[in-house]
């Protein structure tokens, strides 16, 4: 088992299409099964990984359908932003960071966009939770965005759970 | 059994494995579609298969809500795990939708 001086890095780039959400947010839990993270850790990194890189991909590149969209008469590849999502993980101290980063339009009013049920896109359905889950599910959250340029979210997560279950055996 | 199901006035949708933004266009638009066909009065959400589901799948529950709630309909989740009831409560929707133990 990694001990919590060592650090382990990794970094994904993908398409910023919504086929991705499920990749990313399983390679992220991935990364840290080594830790023997608990059920409802795993599924908190998850649903955080899965509301930021969503984020990115509707909001900062307005890719609502992704690939192959039903009923679409265009190939999704000529309706689609071409723009990438970044997601970068580093293990350090028993403390998972994770970066969500895009090169998209940007966030105007981050405070706003942050508050619970504030959502740009109501028509899509959109639920307007996804910062607050993120929020909830992690211990730390932090958004910053430059219109036009992108936006980065950066999460943090102690994962202590399985190691403290391990010491006990 | 099926995705879509009409069984009495309630429409049943069996929700699959991940509920997430790349899913979530295709459930409303099949929901909706049965909704407006048919007498349904109410929807019931069967989390049965469901090992993940992030904010897409708030919306969608919120959504058909909206869409039968004034007349009178009621939305139901049954076969909720503990983490797809921690998403529920979190997200302040199990007001509206009745978990069915």
């Amino acid at each position: 088992m990694m001990t919590e001086q060592e650090k382990n890095e990794m970094e994904i780039l993908f398409d910023a299409v919504s086929s991705n959400e499920s990749f990313a947010r399983v390679a992220v839990a991935a990364f840290v099964s080594h830790l023997n993270p608990t059920l409802e850790e795993i599924s908190d990194i998850k649903t955080a990984v899965s509301e930021a890189v969503t984020n990115a991909i509707i909001h900062g590149y307005e890719n609502f359908y992704g690939y192959g969209r039903h009923g679409e008469s265009k190939p999704a590849y000529l309706v689609v932003h071409p723009g990438k999502v970044r997601v970068h993980c580093t293990l350090e101290g028993g403390i998972l960071h994770i970066e969500v980063s895009d090169e998209g339009k940007g966030i105007d009013n981050v405070d706003k966009a942050m508050e619970p049920l504030f959502t740009t896109k109501p028509e899509l359905e959109r639920s307007g939770m996804g910062f607050a889950f993120m929020e909830a599910f992690m211990d730390d959250l932090e958004v910053e965005s430059m219109p036009g340029r992108g936006t980065i979210v950066r999460m943090k997560k102690k994962m202590d759970t399985g190691a403290w279950i391990d010491s006990e055996e | 059994m099926e995705e879509f199901q009409i069984i009495d006035n309630c429409l049943m949708v069996r929700l699959p494995e991940e509920v997430d933004h790349h899913r979530a266009a295709y459930i409303s638009a099949n929901a909706d579609r049965l909704l407006l066909q048919d007498q349904v009065q109410h929807v019931v959400f069967d989390f049965e298969d469901t090992k993940f589901m992030d904010s897409s799948g708030i919306g969608i529950i919120m959504g058909r809500y909206k869409k039968i709630s004034c007349f009178g309909g009621r939305v139901y989740a049954i076969h909720v795990d503990r983490q797809i009831h921690r998403i529920l409560n979190l997200s302040g929707i199990s007001k509206i939708v009745e978990v069915v133990e």
